[in-house]
């Protein structure tokens, strides 16, 4: 059963998703949502690597995907830490209470 | 079929993320991008990237997704409270949102027509080839990706470790 999606069908999701995750980024305050909406928009990336992929035959795509998805892990890893010790040092997760550097 | 599939697990998708910023509390919004995640990886099938549809549901929905339900858990946050929305940003975000949704869209229909829709061959991803290119023509990226997580979890073991 070959596919018979056009490659446009899934830029627009990749799109979709890569605005709502900008959304999730700028409109809300927790922290913890943003770094959510951060992984949308890398799984929006994906998306378009591994369609590319199909579309021009080829398995570099898959091989990138692979190494975004290693890279989201990291990023995942590294930015609860920050949350976590930021919790601990300021006792809250709301990024408009972060205020420190403001003047 | 496909595109039956397609248009199901894409509005999938697109609905639990929205979900996701809808959603005050966040641990509503971890599930539902559980979801996303799900809907994503029936769509690597689709397009058949077996390897990255099992990897997208260990990696991302098992051990991402596990890791932000601790931290969820560990922190306790409770709901989020809505602030008074600043007029600023109704009146002028929005309509700039819209305008970038449509600046891409007209940018990938200048890039592929779609009366010149690409049908999808037979071809897979088969994972040995995969494999294979990662450790011949990727290998240095793949190297650095390991000295990457490498630093990433001593990263985080020093950043969230107890004081002494």
């Amino acid at each position: 059963m070959p596919g018979n999606v056009p490659i446009t069908h899934y830029l627009f999701l990749s799109t979709a998703l890569f605005t709502l995750g900008v959304i999730g980024v700028l409109a809300r305050r927790n922290i913890v949502i943003i770094l959510m909406s951060i992984e949308l928009i890398l799984n929006a990336v994906n998306i378009n690597l591994v369609a590319f992929s199909r579309h021009l035959a080829s398995v570099s795509g898959q091989a990138f995907a692979v190494f975004i998805i290693a890279d989201a892990a990291a990023e995942a890893a590294v930015g609860l830490g920050i949350i976590i010790a930021m919790f601990r040092n300021r006792g809250t997760i709301q990024a408009d209470e972060l205020d420190l550097l403001k003047w | 079929m496909d595109k039956v599939l397609f248009l199901i697990f894409a509005g999938i998708a697109v609905g639990a993320a929205a979900n996701l910023l809808r959603s005050r509390h966040p641990i509503h919004s971890a599930l539902s991008l559980i979801g996303v995640m799900g809907a994503l990886a029936v769509l690597y099938l689709l397009l058949g990237a077996e390897f990255i549809a099992a990897v997208q549901v260990i990696v991302y929905a098992g051990a991402i997704m596990v890791l932000f339900v601790f931290t969820i858990m560990l922190l306790n946050a409770g709901a989020e409270v809505p602030t008074s929305g600043s007029m600023l940003a109704r009146y002028l975000g929005i309509p700039l949102l819209a305008l970038l949704l449509l600046q891409l869209v007209r940018l990938l229909l200048g890039q592929y027509p779609p009366d010149q829709a690409s049908s999808f061959g037979t071809f897979v991803g088969p994972t040995e080839k995969i494999g294979r290119l990662l450790f011949t023509q990727y290998l240095l990226p793949f190297e650095v990706t390991s000295v990457l997580i490498l630093v990433a979890v001593m990263g985080a073991v020093v950043l969230a470790g107890r004081k002494p």
